[in-house]
Parts: C-alpha cells; sequence; structure tokens
C-alpha cells in the first residue's frame, strides 16, 4: 500500500510542491510516533513509578530509586488477597462467557432462524449501555432480592456481572471469525460422511479456535480490568484489584499497585506476541503442507 | 439426543442461543426493569419501599437538583469526543495508508495501554500533570507560566483524562473503516483531476462515515457516564453525573433517586445517539456493532 501511495504523490519542482512531499512523507510518519508516545505514556509513568522511594504515603513525586516494591511485592496488606480475587473472577467468567458467546456466536452466523434481528439488537445493548448504568441496575436487582447468594454482595455477585458484560463481547468476536470462513468446508466435511457432531470439532472448531482465544483474551482484559461495574456489584466483603488500587486513591497508592500492573502488562504483551508468533507459524506450515500438496498432485499426474 | 436433533433441526439455534441468552436476561434485561420499577420507589432502605407511578417527580425532582452535572457531563464527554477524533484520525489514517509492514505493530500499540489498569494510567496522568510534576514543573522554572497555575482539578484535566482513556475505541473503528477502501477510487478520483485534498474530501473521508460514527459513539457512551476521571482528576466543580449517580447508591443509599438518575443518562444517550444518526444519515449502529 505505501508503495501504491508514493507513487501518487506528484513530482514537486517548486519548493512548495517539495516542502509539501517532505511533510507529506514525514509528517504522517512524526505524528503517528507522537501519538504512540503519547498513548504510553502513562504506562512508562506507571513503570517508573513502581521504582520510587516514596517518604510518605503518597506516591506522586520521584522522590529516589528503589528496589524495595519489587523485592516485597505484597507487603501491602490485602494486595495478595485481591490479585489473587481478580484473578479468580477473571478466570471463571472468561471460561464461563466464552462458551455461553460462543455458541450464540455460532447460532448466529451458521443459522437462520426467527428473531434474528431481535437477537442482533439484545446482543448489541449492553455494549452500548454505559458501565455504571450495567453495575448500577445490577445492584438494584441484588438490593431487591436481598437474601444470599445475592445480598450481602460477594464473589458471586461479581462474578455474575462480569459474565454478563463479557459475553456481547465475545459473541461479536466469535461472529466475525464465522463470518470470514465459507461453510464448503463443513458441506464437504458433510458429504465425505461426518456427521454434524464430527464435523463440529474436527472443522469448525480448530476454524474458529483463533477467534475464540482472541475473545478469550479479551473477556480476561476486560474482566481483570474492570473497576465501575465491580465496584457496583462488589459490596465490602470482596475486594479486587482495581478496587484496592481505587481505595488506596484517597491515601496514597503504594508503589507495590504499580509493580502489580506492570507485571499484568509485561505479561498480557507477551501472551498476545506469543500468541501472533505462534497463528504465524501455523499459517506458514499450513501453506508450505498446501504447496505440497499440489506439487504432489502435479507429479501423481 | 443426536436422532432428536436430526429430526428437530430448526430447534439447534435455539438450544445454541438459549443459555448466553437467558443469562443476559436474567442479569441485563431484568435489573434494568428492577431499575425501572426502583426508580418509582418511595422509601428509605431501612424502612423499606413503596412502589407507585405518582412517583414520577423523582425524575422531574432528581433533573432539577443535578443539572449542573447533566450538563457538564455532556460538555465534558463531547469535548472529548471532539478530541480524540481530532487525534484519532490522523493516527488511524496514516496507520492504514502509511503504515506498511509495520502496521500491525502499531495497531498493537494502540491498544496496548489496555493491558495495564485503567486506574493505574489515569493516576499516572495525576503525576504527569501535577503541579511541580515533569510537565508544569520546568515551565514554572522557566517563569512561562505563574507558579500557582494549576491543570489538576480544573475541566482541562478532567477532559484530557477522558480523552486519553477512550481513544483506542475512536482510533480503531475508524482505521477498520479506512483499511477497507478500495484504493483505486481515490485514484481515480485523482485521475479525475481531484487534488489530493479534493480526493480525500469527496472520497476518502465520506468512505470512512460509517467508522468516524461507531468511534464517536464507542467514545461518547463511556465518556459520558464515567466517573473515574472526574474522580481523580478533577475537584467538586467538575463532578459528572456518574460521580452523582455512583454518591447517590453507593454513599448515600438513595437508590429510588440513582435509579431515576440512571434512567435519565440512558435517555439522555439514546436521544443523543438518534439525533447524531439522523445527522450522519449513516444507519451503521447496528450493522457496525453487532
Amino acid at each position: 500500500m505505501s508503495a501504491a501511495t508514493t507513487s501518487l504523490t506528484r513530482p514537486g519542482r517548486s519548493f512548495g510542491g517539495r516542502a509539501f512531499r517532505f511533510l507529506d512523507r514525514y509528517l504522517l510518519v512524526i505524528y503517528t510516533l507522537a501519538a504512540v508516545l503519547y498513548l504510553m505514556l502513562p504506562v512508562v509513568v506507571m513503570t517508573m513509578f513502581s521504582f520510587n522511594h516514596p517518604t510518605g504515603k503518597s506516591n506522586v513525586v520521584w522522590q529516589g530509586f528503589s528496589l524495595n516494591a519489587w523485592l516485597h511485592p505484597f507487603e501491602v496488606s490485602g494486595l495478595q488477597k485481591a490479585v489473587a480475587t481478580s484473578l479468580g473472577i477473571a478466570v471463571l467468567s472468561t471460561t464461563i462467557a466464552t462458551s455461553l458467546g460462543t455458541l450464540i456466536a455460532l447460532a448466529l452466523a451458521r443459522h437462520g432462524f426467527r428473531g434474528r434481528a431481535v437477537t442482533n439488537l439484545f446482543i448489541f445493548l449492553p455494549m452500548a449501555t454505559p458501565e455504571i448504568v450495567l453495575g448500577a441496575s445490577l445492584l438494584t436487582l441484588y438490593v431487591a432480592i436481598g437474601v444470599p447468594p445475592f445480598f450481602p454482595l460477594n464473589f458471586l455477585t461479581i462474578l455474575i456481572a462480569h459474565i454478563m458484560f463479557n459475553i456481547s463481547y465475545v459473541v461479536v468476536t466469535v461472529r466475525a471469525r464465522l463470518a470470514g470462513f465459507p461453510t464448503h468446508l463443513e458441506e464437504a466435511a458433510a458429504d465425505l460422511g461426518a456427521n454434524e457432531w464430527v464435523t463440529f470439532w474436527k472443522v469448525t472448531f480448530p476454524l474458529i479456535l483463533p477467534g475464540i482465544m482472541a475473545a478469550a483474551l479479551l473477556a480476561f482484559s476486560l474482566s481483570i480490568d474492570d473497576f465501575v461495574i465491580t465496584n457496583f456489584t462488589g459490596g465490602t466483603i470482596t475486594q479486587t484489584f482495581p478496587m484496592l488500587i481505587y481505595a488506596k486513591t484517597r491515601i496514597g497508592v503504594p508503589p507495590q499497585v504499580n509493580v502489580i500492573g506492570t507485571i499484568i502488562f509485561v505479561t498480557a504483551v507477551g501472551l498476545v506476541a506469543l500468541s501472533t508468533l505462534v497463528s504465524r507459524a501455523q499459517a506458514r506450515r499450513d501453506q508450505r503442507l498446501a504447496r505440497r500438496m499440489v506439487a504432489d498432485e502435479a507429479s501423481g499426474e | 439426543m443426536g436422532t432428536f436433533l436430526r429430526r428437530h433441526r430448526g430447534l439447534v439455534p435455539y438450544l445454541l442461543l438459549a443459555p448466553g441468552l437467558l443469562w443476559l436476561t436474567v442479569f441485563y434485561l431484568v435489573p434494568s426493569l428492577q431499575m425501572a420499577v426502583s426508580s418509582l420507589w418511595t422509601g428509605s432502605l431501612e424502612k423499606g419501599y413503596v412502589f407507585s407511578f405518582a412517583n414520577w417527580t423523582n425524575y422531574t425532582k432528581a433533573l432539577g437538583r443535578f443539572e449542573p452535572q447533566f450538563t457538564r457531563s455532556i460538555l465534558y464527554g463531547g469535548a472529548a469526543t471532539i478530541l480524540t477524533f481530532l487525534i484519532a484520525y490522523p493516527l488511524a489514517y496514516s496507520i492504514a495508508f502509511r503504515g506498511g509492514r509495520f502496521r500491525n505493530l502499531l495497531l498493537f500499540l494502540v491498544i496496548a495501554p489496555f493491558f495495564t489498569s485503567f486506574l493505574l494510567r489515569t493516576l499516572s496522568w495525576k503525576i504527569i500533570l501535577g503541579d511541580v510534576g515533569p510537565f508544569l514543573g520546568p515551565l514554572k522554572d522557566l517563569g512561562v507560566i505563574p507558579s500557582d497555575f494549576r491543570l489538576l482539578a480544573t475541566p482541562i484535566a478532567v477532559i484530557s483524562g477522558i480523552t486519553y482513556n477512550f481513544l483506542p475505541f475512536m482510533t480503531l473503528p475508524i482505521y477498520v473503516s479506512l483499511e477497507k477502501i478500495d484504493f483505486r477510487l481515490v485514484e481515480a478520483a485523482q485521475d479525475l483531476y481531484a487534488n489530493r485534498f479534493g480526493a480525500f474530501r469527496r472520497v476518502t473521508f465520506p468512505l470512512s462515515l460509517p467508522g468516524v460514527f461507531a468511534g464517536s459513539l464507542l467514545t461518547f457512551i463511556p465518556a459520558v457516564g464515567d466517573y473515574v476521571n472526574a474522580e481523580l482528576l478533577g475537584n467538586p466543580d467538575t463532578t459528572m453525573i456518574g460521580n452523582v449517580i455512583q454518591n447517590q447508591f453507593l454513599t448515600q443509599n438513595n437508590y429510588p433517586t440513582a435509579s431515576a438518575l440512571s434512567f435519565l443518562l440512558m435517555a439522555g444517550i439514546l436521544i443523543a445517539v438518534f439525533v447524531y444518526a439522523r445527522i450522519l444519515g449513516t444507519e451503521e449502529l447496528t450493522a457496525g456493532g453487532v
């Protein structure tokens, strides 16, 4: 694409033309780099302040380099428990929402049925509702029920909320993957005598697995970072990592929190990089296999 | 089971839908209805609540009492949406058309901030915009700005926080719609003697409008309902409707007023979306979102 664009640039002979061409070629690049720096700046600051040596409770002014927070990450009371709670909720809500959402995506992409339009709208609505309204309305339901396990608010009430807001995102992600695949592979399997169960596990599922993985990754990151909905559905018994950060903002966030934030960031980036490398290797292998099959066929004839 | 399904093929999609839609019904639809009921309550958590349609005054009272916060939410949310658009469009454009082999890497860098906590990123802005922070500190030392100049606890800090936090929501949809454009259309416009700006104005930009539309909604909706930026970067004079809802629900336990406010917020957003869709003339809302 970039080659095509450059060839379209008209050669400018005058100074103005040359200046325009220079700007055209480099200005956008400079702008893009500046924008990326702007986006990453808070992440850099967060990481930097995990090495801070704050004198008081507040960790907003740089005082000096220290490894203390990294060496004793769980020195802050409640931090270890909050991180464990967040991870637990993220794993469970991702697993359940990904399963439920994938089934809906399959129905929408592979089956014609009455009520499709309504279903589409129903999936879209939770994503169009502000988080604060999602959290608040669930809270009114829990309060109206008013008995355990829904009240007082606890781990389960948070988990229910996270599954709820994750389902729509999973449906949209998996459906996008399914939409890209023609049904003829599944038809071929059926022609070769596979029943629907076998066709699903041997053909459809491997094809949409990357989509399911992407959806799970999205659901996990939405869940582990959610504050607003969790704050409404969480109460005082259970504290997640974002809830702990918020509680600490009044008295000063200790650098240990930045350590955990940095670890989460590095792990997530690492996972995405790894999955990209794996899928690239897979694509290369598929290509080689296809080429060999073509070659075998040619030599066979 | 297998034979049953083969005999009743029409049931398969409904069986696939059932568990997920049941979850959404019980934990999204029912709570929304419950909130409608709660908004017409009178009473308190301790004494119990009474429902009556006569309590529609909850709405007028809430609107009258918190009108400044409503206005502020729309202003801040609107300003942040315009700012994210101005920053995101050139960014999405250059990734789509000049990204080359770095395209995926650049896209990844756009969403990478999401891999860390929203709260921690906002707190980082508190450090960056601080009164003697890395940005204002040197300017004050040089005497460019007066030493009592502040960014924190002003609308500027709140709006820039919202702008930063929702920038990827604007960038990605615009990128997707730009990336889909058949570049031969732009070439055709240039062959027909459109200059580069003319080709952009008449071909590229109109074709990217669905992305602009989707991005604006994805930014505006959470921006209007946001209260974390106003809470962490603002002061009591910059509170938004989200702060009020949170306070009424979680501190005051005033569920009727809080429910009425949530409903008004939802209604306001739906009206804004509808008007916006009519002005822009795109029906991409459901097509782009679902």
